[in-house]
């Protein structure tokens, strides 16, 4: 089963690398993984995105809370949560597919960012499932260049992972 | 705030800063250790490093023990740290010093052994350049320490090494890895050193006491139990909790087993131990796990040289679980009662939770039962050797070494069927007596590991038991043992083979020895005398007790005995790999008779 894992760690050299390099060594999954600082500098927030079954996913946490560095960490998908991942799609624009770009942009809620002769390049915000469809929309031979961010998200109702 | 001043004296005309006296980094490091209580560091000078010998030499006070290799530097503060229960400390210079430390640094994370290991790094300003001897030090033993270090600015050393110390020591000990490159320890910049007493982390804390809700659940299982039996490991020892359990073992009269790594936390020559069990531990101890139905672990890691195929380990148990580290619980096993928190302050809960709880009907004649059962195990007499043989077997080898030293021995080994031997014949009624590497199982470890010991321990009697290819691996640090005159007594069983490599090309390649005979084994009497030791051999069953009485009547002498043993011996009991713990293989005069 895929988690989000939210994870405050310190805000200091090597964190992340300790974080992939247990990932690594210990074999587990690792589908995306985004860092950096909080509104507290010396905080950095990381999400990462893993799959395996709930023992795997059990000793991930527990791996994750033995590294110095983690100040705490959420199972996002333990409750409610909201997912979001910002993708930017470069595609040809020729005067002849414009209008359907468009058309999808409205319908997927996205931005066109940049605009030349025959090129847009399209900001999408969303869920991962979202930007999937998106994605399979398109026709394949219109994309350029795909950019993700990988997904963060945040817990419903208020409260927080602080410290 | 960074003052800069001329080099000066340390000492009394130290200046004072704002907040204590002005040091340099270099003159921080060596006050910082003495400010901790460090007695001694091994470790080895290099060009990253001078700035803090140099410190050391004029600060005088702090002991520093000079190794032949940075490998045994890591040994021996690991020896030193697992027979005294303190914090080793090891300093090396930057590139290969680094990486000589690396193999004693995975040693001793293996076994959560508490140690502050200080590297040299090269100046700051060249970080990345590929600088002579540059290695990443941080990134080479990320994997292999509880935590590491790079120290880039001066005024944060003194606090960084409190840091070290705390989290090496504490919750599950481990290795901690500070690098500190050389400009940070430049004798013409000082800045005001005040040494922390206390350092909270708010990243880090340790859990101490267990869930009394879930101790109580557990002591409700042990209370029920009718084929009940302790596993105890290495987090006894290193969580000072021998005398908790072995009140608690005897309070409830239940059989008790250790893994490698416990042996001593429970005196193994108590009627309610089993011996060690695992892949080379007794028949009866493997058994009783295999038809438990309630399994005390405590302190101890369902590793793999333990349990077996993990689906055939304890089919019928319930399992409690007490270790300090949460990642250690239903990692490899799934556990049903899982209790965090220092082994010994649960064990004392437990205690008192099953003096409180009434004993359940009928428990008392099913722990009878099961006693008989054990002792019907027992009286197979699964160590059983050929006593009669002209050669020197390695077990009489070890029971010998027991009765001339009555058993009171700290005794360390290195890896292989002498280390097996060691575990199963010598008998270890305290804790903190048999120092091995369990978890890593560095060959090598031995010889610089009893130089730990012996500093830690000045008037105790401390022997290795090594074999003739493992202490070749270390054998320089005969030096560090001449230098220092540490009257360390090498018992080596040679067999003129890797006996544990040819065990198994034996049992599962059919006696293709590849590589395992080793084809020039020198005169180790004579390699003794070189570094100015005494060299013993012997060859024959009947010569071995005087010999041995011998070597260790010359109480200030390192002494290196020169034990020619059985080439063709084997370790038995013994679980292969994929089998379960009650599919032992048991030595060839017992394994025709019928079996459970």
């Amino acid at each position: 089963m895929r988690h989000i894992i939210a994870v405050l760690l310190e805000n200091e050299a090597g964190a992340l690398s300790r974080v992939a390099g247990l990932f690594s060594a210990r074999g587990y999954n690792i589908e995306s993984l985004t860092v950096a600082p909080t509104d507290d500098p010396t905080l950095s927030r990381m999400t990462l995105v893993t799959t395996g079954n709930d023992d795997i996913v059990e000793q991930i946490k527990k791996q994750l809370n033995k590294l110095v560095d983690t100040v705490k960490l959420l199972d996002l998908c333990e409750g409610p949560h909201i997912e979001r991942e910002m993708m930017l799609v470069k595609v040809r624009a020729e005067r002849r597919d414009r209008e359907e770009l468009k058309r999808l942009v409205d319908i997927f809620r996205a931005k066109i960012i940049d605009v030349t002769d025959t090129s847009y390049v399209i900001e999408l915000t969303g869920a991962t499932h979202k930007l999937d469809a998106f994605i399979d929309t398109v026709a394949e031979e219109l994309i350029i260049e795909v950019v993700r961010s990988g997904p963060t998200g945040i817990s419903r109702g208020e409260k927080g992972l602080t410290i | 705030m960074t003052l800069s001043v001329e080099p000066d004296e340390m000492g009394a005309d130290a200046a004072e800063g704002p907040s204590g006296p002005l040091l340099s980094g270099g003159e921080i490091v060596v006050q910082a250790l003495a400010d901790e209580g460090v007695e001694c560091v091994f470790g080895y000078p290099g060009g990253a490093v001078l700035h803090i010998y140099d410190a050391l030499f004029r600060h005088g006070a702090l002991r520093h023990i000079l190794v032949r290799h940075e490998q045994a530097a890591a040994h021996a503060a690991d020896g030193y740290s697992r027979a005294t229960g303190k914090c080793g400390v090891c300093l090396v210079t930057s590139g290969p010093g680094a990486t000589n430390v690396v193999t004693g640094i995975a040693t001793a994370y293996m076994d959560s052994i508490p140690m502050v290991v200080l590297t040299g790094q090269v100046p700051t300003p060249v970080i990345g350049s590929d600088a002579f001897q540059e290695v990443d030090t941080v990134g080479i033993t990320r994997p292999c320490v509880k935590h590491n270090f790079l120290v880039k600015d001066v005024n944060e050393l003194a606090l960084t090494i409190r840091k070290a110390f705390y989290i090496a020591t504490s919750g599950r000990p481990g290795p901690v890895v500070v690098d500190i490159p050389k400009d940070v320890t430049d004798p013409g910049i000082k800045v005001p050193y005040a040494y922390p007493r206390e350092v909270r982390m708010r990243s880090y804390s340790p859990i101490e006491k267990g869930h009394s809700g879930q101790i109580r659940r557990a002591v409700e299982l042990m209370r029920a139990a009718k084929r009940p039996v302790f596993y105890t490991g290495g987090g006894v020892v290193l969580g000072e909790a021998s005398g908790q359990l072995t009140e608690l073992v005897r309070e409830s009269g239940f059989p008790i087993t250790s893994t490698l790594m416990g042996l001593g936390a429970y005196p193994t020559s108590d009627r309610q131990f089993l011996g060690m069990l695992g892949m080379h531990g007794t028949y009866e101890a493997n058994m009783a796990m295999h038809e438990t139905d309630v399994l005390i672990a405590i302190g101890a890691r369902f590793d793999d040289r333990v349990t077996g195929k993990i689906e055939h380990f304890c089919p019928n148990a319930k399992i409690i679980h007490v270790d300090v580290d949460p990642s250690s619980i239903s990692k490899n096993v799934k556990v049903d009662v899982p209790i965090v928190g220092q082994v010994g302050k649960v064990l004392e809960e437990m205690l008192r939770l099953y003096r409180e709880q009434p004993a359940v009907s009928g428990t008392d004649t099913a722990l009878a039962a099961w006693w008989e059962q054990i002792a019907q195990w027992r009286a197979l007499d699964c160590l059983q050797y050929d006593r009669t043989s002209s050669t020197i077997k390695p077990q009489f080898a070890i029971e010998t070494l027991h009765k001339v030293t009555k058993g009171d021995l700290y005794l360390t080994s290195d890896v292989g069927q002498h280390q097996m031997f060691a575990a199963q014949f010598y008998g270890f009624d305290k804790p903190r007596r048999w120092i091995n590497s369990g978890g890593l199982g560095t060959m090598g470890f031995g010889l610089p590991a009893a130089i730990g010991v012996q500093l830690g321990h000045p008037d105790a009697q401390v022997a290795c038991v090594s074999g003739e290819a493992s202490i070749l691996m270390c054998i320089q640090e005969l030096a560090t043992c001449m230098q220092y005159g540490l009257p360390i007594k090498v018992i080596l069983l040679n067999n003129g083979y890797m006996g544990m490599v040819r065990q198994w090309q034996e049992f599962f390649y059919d006696g293709r020895y590849a590589h395992s005979y080793v084809d020039a084994v020198p005169d180790f009497v004579k390699l003794a005398e070189s570094f100015g030791h005494v060299g013993m051999r012997v060859e024959r069953p009947e010569e071995l007790e005087s010999a041995m009485q011998e070597a260790f009547a010359m109480t200030d002498r390192f002494v290196f005995l020169d034990v020619v043993v059985d080439p063709t011996e084997n370790v038995y009991p013994m679980i292969a790999a994929g089998k379960g713990q009650h599919e032992m293989q048991l030595s060839p005069s017992l394994s025709d008779r019928e079996l459970a």
